[in-house]
């Protein structure tokens, strides 16, 4: 029996029926890897390798090694921190903000983005990590512990401390509500594998699922559950870069001093994540075959969603621009001005077409329907949004007051190193992801496959 | 006979003749042990005569024990422990302290309650689950029925029962 709405468009295409979709998803874990599979984790191998030999030159001879100089003492490393935190904010908004607002169409990709959301906070954790030179202390001195200077405990009052708090929460909570959504999936695995007779891959498996079984009450528990953390999540992922943009806007620097901060940080971080789930998932269905999955449809509703975002982030730089003429403040005016027209110039300007110009071209139907156009869009924006975070942080400090200590930023290649490591951690875990879990969330596609499937032939 | 070790065991292909099918059985006197299914069935709950589920409430402790823990921490330590003045202001005052108490409000709140879920619903790792049909994870609704706690019918005419309320089949499972 399959019901067919004739206004709303199917959100999984193919005719599937539940079975399908058991087999479908969990026909890749229990698979060899591809050929394909196997190169694109080779490079992501060789990429952690490469900037773990960076982090490791830089853990020993100290973050001296960086680019920073006595004007610019932030550059790359809270540029890439911001970035990254930015990029995982699309998983929360999927998983817990559209579960809120009863959006079925996240059902297909919520999965994918969750796991991306907590490889980029673990990349984005590593920065801080190592800015603290000692990355062995870190817990001690980011957290409040007993400590032999008296206790002189950590300084409560500062946004650092903040985000030490935001960042693990939003990490933890972000990994169990995740996992929580796995844990039935983990089921599924298992109890093919006891019909295959893989008893290895059921134990293991079986293990992952904490012994699952689906009864109605542990069901309607489940469901009370995953409700109760989407609501935890959705103020939590809002909170975390409102908190991020604090490190820069209750300082006095001016370009950083502003109260727009934290809603344009916010809407700036869905932008970022959705390209960058964007350009996950259009190779993610490719390879894996998930076409019926994540549909046009899917990809549209995603770039709607890059279009609202990315005209917010654009109504946010032209009000900063306009506050900084109309508070007449002459140091608040000069660093814009210095922005548009100083040797950062080209910065701001990539910045401008990436964010603001490239978005809007999904107005177009056709644009924003075509896979080709959303993975070049997608890379354009994620591109735009690094930039972003590079002209607030390094053109607010390279003039500053005294014009004597005028100076550029140059990255070392061991600013470049870091980089590349994260990228290593984000593809390596990835791929893994990928490989041996479910990459689409099987338990609740099931529950909307005799409602929106399209209809059989 | 033992409670707990032999059951019938109904197969349903479909979540609608499924709720259709536990109203039936239930209104007949058959006491249904559980139902397994691959996806959360909306209001089988309610069909199965289940009360709401008090996790909410915990969530909600877990999630004031984290304010209250915070808010103290805090106070304690900028405020009493180790006063110290940074910035020219107060030793201790409430509104810098509001993004650490709402974090470890919510922290607190999302691992007590899942960690009182997986309590309550008996799962961990090293359990195997006793299985009444392995299809109940891929695409059927298994529906248990403990043969000990309906006593007063014959298992011949509780399988009939079940096949007439839509069970596409029906079978027998015993436990040692």
């Amino acid at each position: 029996m399959q019901v067919v709405s004739a206004i709303r468009e199917p959100l999984i295409t193919g005719g599937k029926t539940v079975k399908d979709v058991s087999h479908d998803i969990s026909r890749q874990v229990e698979g060899k890897p591809t050929r394909l599979w196997w190169m694109a984790f080779g490079v992501s191998l060789a990429l952690l390798a490469w900037g773990g030999y960076c982090c490791a030159m830089m853990l020993w001879h100290g973050i001296g090694m960086w680019g920073l100089n006595k004007t610019v003492g932030w550059a790359w490393d809270i540029t890439n921190f911001v970035w990254w935190v930015g990029i995982g904010h699309a998983g929360t908004l999927i998983s817990a903000i559209l579960l809120l607002f009863r959006q079925r169409w996240r059902m297909s990709i919520n999965r994918a983005a969750e796991a991306m959301t907590i490889f980029a906070v673990i990349c984005a954790a590593s920065f801080p990590g190592f800015h603290m030179g000692r990355l062995w202390l870190g817990f001690y001195w980011a957290l409040p512990l007993p400590n032999t200077f008296g206790s002189l405990w950590v300084n409560f009052n500062s946004p650092l401390l903040w985000d030490v708090f935001a960042i693990s929460t939003y990490f933890t909570v972000s990994l169990v509500f995740w996992y929580m959504g796995l844990i039935p999936d983990f089921a599924v695995i298992r109890d093919r594998a006891v019909v295959q007779g893989n008893k290895l891959r059921a134990k293991i498996y079986n293990a992952l699922s904490f012994g699952w079984q689906g009864g109605a009450k542990t069901w309607q528990r489940y469901e009370s559950v995953a409700l109760i953390l989407a609501g935890l999540s959705t103020p939590l992922v809002l909170s975390v870069h409102t908190i991020v943009s604090f490190d820069f806007a209750t300082s006095v620097i001016p370009g950083w001093h502003t109260t727009i901060f934290p809603p344009y940080f916010v809407a700036g971080a869905i932008f970022s994540g959705f390209a960058m789930v964007l350009t996950l998932l259009l190779v993610t269905r490719k390879v894996f075959k998930l076409e019926e999955y994540i549909t046009i449809y899917h990809i549209e509703l995603m770039n709607i969603i890059i279009i609202i975002t990315g005209s917010i982030v654009g109504i946010a730089y032209i009000t900063e621009l306009f506050i900084s003429w109309y508070s007449q403040v002459p140091y608040e005016g000069y660093a814009f001005y210095n922005r548009i027209q100083g040797p950062y110039a080209w910065a701001y300007w990539s910045m401008m077409t990436c964010n603001v110009i490239s978005p809007q071209l999904f107005w177009i139907k056709k644009i924003r329907t075509s896979i080709v156009a959303t993975f070049v869009l997608s890379i354009i924006v994620n591109i735009g949004m690094w930039f972003e975070r590079f002209v607030i942080i390094v053109t607010s400090i390279h003039r500053d007051y005294v014009p004597s200590s005028w100076t550029m930023f140059y990255p070392t290649m061991y600013d470049i190193g870091q980089y590349i490591f994260t990228f290593g951690i984000f593809f390596t875990a990835f791929f893994l992801f990928a490989k041996f879990f479910p990459v689409i969330n099987m338990a609740e596609v099931k529950s909307i496959v005799k409602s929106t499937s399209e209809k059989t032939a | 006979m033992e409670a707990d070790k032999h059951f019938v065991v109904g197969i349903f292909d479909d979540e609608d003749v499924l709720l259709e099918g536990v109203k039936k059985v239930r209104a007949v006197g058959i006491r249904i042990h559980e139902v397994y299914s691959p996806f959360p069935v909306h209001g089988l709950d309610e069909a199965l005569g289940y009360a709401r589920t008090r996790l909410p409430i915990a969530a909600f402790l877990f999630g004031m024990t984290g304010t209250i823990l915070a808010l103290t921490m805090q106070f304690w330590m900028l405020g009493y422990d180790w006063p110290m003045i940074i910035g020219g202001k107060n030793f201790a005052s409430l509104p810098p302290f509001i993004p650490v108490t709402f974090e470890l409000t919510v922290l607190l709140s999302a691992l007590g309650m899942v960690a009182t879920f997986l309590i309550v619903s008996d799962m961990k790792p090293y359990k195997w689950p006793r299985q009444f049909d392995i299809r109940s994870t891929d695409d059927k609704h298994v529906m248990a029925v403990d043969l000990a706690e309906n006593a007063g019918k014959s298992k011949e005419e509780i399988m009939r029962i079940l096949r007439e309320s839509g069970a596409s089949e029906v079978n027998e499972k015993n436990f040692e």
